[in-house]
């Protein structure tokens, strides 16, 4: 069969709803495309422990220390998911760290930005695991079947999430004037950085229409964005505090709310690599690495050692 | 240290020694948990492999798991029997578990010494865990018969969470005891750093001999013979020598600490004392 066979072939099993398999045949850009947004996105769950795990060691009561700190194990056990699913894709983990701590794979731009305070962890847990479910729920149905699988566990989980930091944001608000003050200048930080998630909008965003056409993605960057807006404005009254956004207004005609405009330098700074935190977030993951080198070499070795024991006894 | 000899028990009354004895020991439990929970879970986001980074912060779980029940059965026997507890912020109304955790100071926590030290490197993390999963191994399964039934009950539904955290350390000190010559090496530090602290351990305090002798509580003299045993045992699997050094730091258990709890507490305890008696 020739290549341009196999691509037809590939394309129906796509449009019929079918999953692409580990060793099913793939176009080698399809691969790419998985590999680089798969990895991407495992990296997004190991950086985001940084920020949050942050505020594990002063969270404000105990219950409150218990679900941050499962939040961010939470958060490690998906990073594993995904790194598993795209070494399918003949890529080791190994190469994808090295690719991360060098500054040459990207993440979400989100975990450059600093937590504060306390309500830093709702406002997280409601816009960037809220803004993370709108784009992974459709992902539960990627046609590659191996990362489809690890989104319906990780969207799950994510859920979870984000109805605790609506809950902390709640209690916030409701409570004294200083807690309603910290939860509403939380709000004022992450809105906006939130609504970027989404990324590029749709004519500036070069891999969509591929990805579109092989279902890795199913909705563009400006319908989930739209959806989120949606939803969050909503929320947000529920919560007795307010999106810093003064457009932000129900269209009837539109049958959404229209919001303001983004600041797309911004935007790009921080994917640049100019982000608050950009340089502390890639730091620390380097640190964490090469201090634990001699932790897996010792591994490797005591693992080496037993093998040959074993073998000798045999013997 | 202070012993308390028969005579001095029977000065006091009846009613009070007990209650008193029972806060103060479900307190060094408590703590004891909390503060070790707190110490891993600063690793959380940083361990050398994504695999075990999930594993340390899990013990971090279920240590501050343990800790929160011990510290909501204390305040259920304070607020009960209406014990006048001091806590800043704290009038008229119950206490909570979060009023044991957050607004005691330094010289009120009754923790071992061993679980408040530096992380330090995750030979030393993993040391420290060992030599205390060890110990609470054999603490539990002697408090599952406690004629406290809710010490008994907190006892044996931890001790599955502790047989987990002992093999692992476990595992663990053998893996870096014998895998190359810098873990070897890291590790004969590691016991260099602990090993003064673990007397502590076996060392009871006033309230641990009177609920001993209540049979609430373990007589940790008991505990030391078979965790040596258990410690050689591993010590040697991992080719690393049993340190013969006395072990002889001790006062954590009286609210004696090292320099490193104040830091600690003024962490954990920031945000309840800055924005006092507020919901979270
Ligand atoms: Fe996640
Ligand atoms: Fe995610
Ligand atoms: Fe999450």
């Amino acid at each position: 069969m020739g290549v341009h066979e196999l691509e037809n072939l590939f394309q129906q099993k796509v449009d019929h709803e079918i999953k692409i398999e580990p060793k099913d045949w793939m176009p080698e850009k399809y691969r790419k495309t998985l590999v680089r947004q798969i990895s991407q996105h495992a990296h997004s769950e190991i950086v985001g422990m940084l920020p949050e795990g942050n505020w594990i060691t002063r969270a404000p009561s105990l219950r409150r220390k218990a679900t941050l700190l499962a939040k961010v194990q939470d958060e490690a056990g998906h990073g594993l998911y995904l790194y598993s699913a795209a070494e399918t894709l003949g890529i080791s983990r190994d190469e994808m760290l090295n690719q991360l701590h060098t500054g040459t794979a990207k993440y979400s731009s989100i975990f450059n930005y600093p937590t504060l305070s306390w309500a830093d962890i709702g406002a997280i847990g409601w816009l960037v695991d809220g803004a993370a479910i709108m784009n992974q729920v459709p992902l539960c149905r990627s046609s590659y079947g191996p990362y489809a699988r690890a989104m319906v566990r990780i969207c799950k989980e994510e859920s979870f999430h984000q109805r605790q930091g609506f809950e902390i944001l709640l209690s916030l608000s409701k409570g004294t004037p200083a807690q309603h003050k910290m939860a509403q200048d939380s709000l004022n930080r992450w809105w906006w950085p939130s609504v970027m998630m989404f990324g590029p909008k749709d004519d500036e965003s070069p891999n969509s229409v591929d990805s579109m056409k092989w279902k890795i993605k199913r909705f563009t960057n400006d319908e989930l964005r739209q959806k989120f807006v949606d939803i969050c404005a909503e929320q947000v009254k529920i919560l007795g505090l307010q999106l810093p956004d003064n457009d932000l207004k129900w269209n009837d005609e539109r049958g959404h709310y229209d919001f303001g405009a983004i600041n797309w330098d911004e935007f790009w700074q921080v994917v640049k690599g100019n982000g608050p935190c950009n340089k502390q977030r890639l730091d620390a993951r380097n640190k964490a690495h090469n201090e634990g080198a001699w932790v897996r070499e010792a591994a490797i070795a005591h693992a080496e050692k037993k093998k040959q024991r074993t073998a000798k006894a045999a013997a | 240290m202070i012993e308390i000899s028969n005579s001095e028990l029977q000065d006091v009354p009846v009613q009070k020694l007990p209650v008193e004895a029972l806060i103060n020991y479900t307190l060094n439990l408590a703590d004891t948990s909390l503060i070790l929970g707190h110490r891993n879970s600063e690793w959380t986001g940083h361990g050398p492999v994504l695999e075990q980074d999930i594993a340390i912060s899990n013990i971090a779980l279920d240590l501050i798991g343990q800790a929160r029940n011990f510290y909501q059965y204390t305040a259920e026997v304070i607020n009960k029997n209406q014990v006048a507890f001091d806590l800043p912020y704290v009038t008229g109304r119950a206490i909570t578990e979060d009023d044991l955790a957050y607004l005691r100071d330094v010289l009120e926590f009754k923790n071992l010494l061993l679980v408040e030290q530096p992380n330090g490197d995750w030979g030393q993390t993993i040391l420290r865990q060992f030599f205390f999963s060890a110990y609470q191994y054999l603490l539990y399964e002697q408090l599952q018969k406690s004629k406290d039934s809710q010490l008994a009950a907190i006892a044996e539904k931890s001790i599955k969470e502790t047989t987990y955290h002992l093999r692992w350390s476990s595992e663990w000190v053998i893996r870096l005891g014998d895998g190359t010559e810098e873990s070897h090496q890291r590790m004969l530090n590691a016991l260099q750093e602990f090993w003064m602290f673990t007397g502590e351990l076996f060392k009871p305090s006033a309230y641990e001999q009177v609920a001993a002798a209540m049979q609430i509580g373990v007589d940790v003299t008991t505990l030391k013979g078979a965790w040596m045993e258990k410690v050689t045992a591993v010590l040697e699997e991992a080719k690393l020598p049993l340190p013969t050094t006395p072990a002889l730091q001790s006062g954590g258990k009286t609210g004696t600490h090292s320099e490193h709890l104040g830091f600690i507490l003024a962490e954990m305890q920031f945000l309840q004392r800055a924005y006092p008696n507020s919901n979270w």
